[in-house]
């Protein structure tokens, strides 16, 4: 048996909405297809499946909010029937009062214990110890008569709560506030330093122009994809600054997904992943930046787009900032801010020239790395972009 | 026969698009010789998005030294009616 979790899509969530299920019982799945549609404080997202199986229990309704572990399906491998009731690890949901919808007697006619002992799931027996109820007197519709948490629902006298459609205003209200909680985490928890570098951009940006001209319109490249790929290759070099901070120390990734940031046009941002970042050519990491801003956009991100993020990579550039100095996400350990692209004199072989300069900054944590590693970080970023055509 | 589409068939059509990259926008507002970027907050992206939808729409080149003419409603227009013609 796996069980199907409210997964965490993002320091900031504490609980999300089911939307809906996408896979009804009796449905076979694979890993990494999509099971549900959860609703988060930032966007309705596509949550993916981690198990092969057969959905054997769907414990969570539609519009039911749930704190982020609770177990929410159960999915059994192909085979016979499951003949155990959930043994959930993780508490029972908790919905937050919206809402109170009538609760329909439960109607279901149930198969009998098949002896004296009271079949109960923990989580259904929390629950009805939670509500007042006396589990004794109630007959379960699981397998051999379980009670299941549908059954403490149904016979419950308190509703069940469920959470309305956010709407614009009252999304990006929670959208401020969990960006608030995880970024006061973040500077509560996380000490900083910050570096940055000024990066000469005349041999990228003639590069690109170049690469521009030959490249048809639906496949040409911007320069921040240039930067999210020296980044992703510079930490090859620096691989501490990979990493995520668990139960007291970093561990780092051997994947490299690049965390983008991504400013939604209600307000707010999101920072979803690009996948293995360093083994995509620019043409492909264009594509996929392309659809993930689209799908940002369009609130239909993959919940493994929001959870996988190893580092994340910031352009304030466009807002006219010439220097980011970023609060990292936890629980990562480091992000790289790129400011605007912009002409400064710049000395070279004793002439005073005017060149295309960024500043490139980092932002990183001191538990995991030191200056002198983040230097060395930000030196290979410099050096990658001054050789394009290698990236 | 083929009709040419007006200048108000191609004006209809460019804001449609505009309005796909910015549903939010008002784009009856829009002035016609003011910049997208500074009246529709669109980034790089967006405008990138939008040269391709204009690519699409109206089966025109738009090399990217030429960007700067895609700027503004009227810039579109001009260019559109150029290239179509």
């Amino acid at each position: 048996m796996a069980e199907f979790v409210m997964p965490t899509l993002g320091a900031d969530m504490t609980e999300g909405t089911l939307v809906q299920w996408k896979k009804q019982v009796g449905d076979r799945i694979t890993k990494g297809e999509i099971i549900a549609e959860v609703d988060t404080e930032k966007a309705a997202i596509d949550v993916e499946c981690h198990a092969n199986g057969i959905i054997d229990q769907l414990l969570t309704k539609p519009g039911e909010k749930v704190p982020v572990g609770t177990v929410m399906a159960v999915i059994r491998e192909e085979g016979p029937p499951a003949t155990a009731p959930l043994q959930p690890q993780h508490v029972a949901p908790q919905p937050v009062l919206r809402q109170p919808i009538p609760t329909p007697a439960a109607k279901t006619v149930p198969l009998p214990p098949p002896s004296g002992r009271l079949r109960i799931s923990p989580a259904a027996r929390k629950l009805a110890a939670e509500r007042g109820l006396d589990p004794t007197g109630l007959t379960g519709t699981g397998p051999e008569g379980a009670i299941t948490l549908e059954d403490i629902a149904r016979a419950s006298t308190s509703p069940v709560d469920i959470a309305t459609p956010a709407g614009t205003a009252e999304r990006q209200a929670r959208m401020r506030q969990t960006i608030a909680a995880a970024m006061a985490r973040s500077k509560r928890e996380i000490p900083h330093y910050y570096l940055s570098t000024t990066i000469d951009l005349s041999r990228a940006l003639a590069w690109l122009t170049a690469e521009n001209a030959r490249r048809p319109v639906t496949e040409r490249l911007l320069v921040s994809v240039l930067f999210i790929k020296a980044v992703a290759l510079a930490l090859k070099q620096v691989p501490e600054l990979n990493a995520l901070w668990k139960d007291g120390e970093a561990v780092r990734s051997e994947r490299i997904h690049i965390g983008t940031a991504i400013s939604l046009r209600q307000g707010g941002l999101v920072a979803p992943a690009l996948h293995d970042a360093d083994r995509a050519g620019l043409g492909d990491l264009m594509q996929h930046f392309q659809d993930l801003v689209k799908r940002a956009r369009a609130g239909s991100l993959r919940s493994s787009e929001l959870s996988d993020s190893t580092i994340t990579v910031t352009s304030l550039g466009e807002q006219g900032v010439e220097t980011v100095f970023g609060v990292i996400y936890p629980p990562q350990v480091a992000l790289v801010g790129f400011g605007k692209v912009v002409e400064r004199p710049w000395v070279a072989t004793g002439l005073v020239i005017a060149r295309p300069v960024v500043t490139a900054s980092l932002s990183a944590d001191h538990r995991v790395s030191d200056g002198h590693r983040g230097g060395l970080f930000l030196a290979e970023l410099d050096r990658l972009l001054q050789e394009p055509q290698t990236l | 026969m083929t009709t040419i589409p007006s200048d108000a068939d191609n004006r209809a059509h460019i804001l449609r698009l505009l309005g796909e990259i910015a549903p939010e926008a008002d784009l009856a507002a829009l002035s016609p010789d003011v910049s997208f970027r500074d009246q529709l907050d669109l980034d790089s992206m967006d405008f990138l998005n939008f040269v391709i939808s204009l690519h699409k729409a109206f089966h025109i080149e738009i090399p990217e030294s030429d960007y700067p003419k895609y700027t503004t409603l009227n810039g579109c227009l001009a260019q559109v009616a150029a290239l179509r013609t």
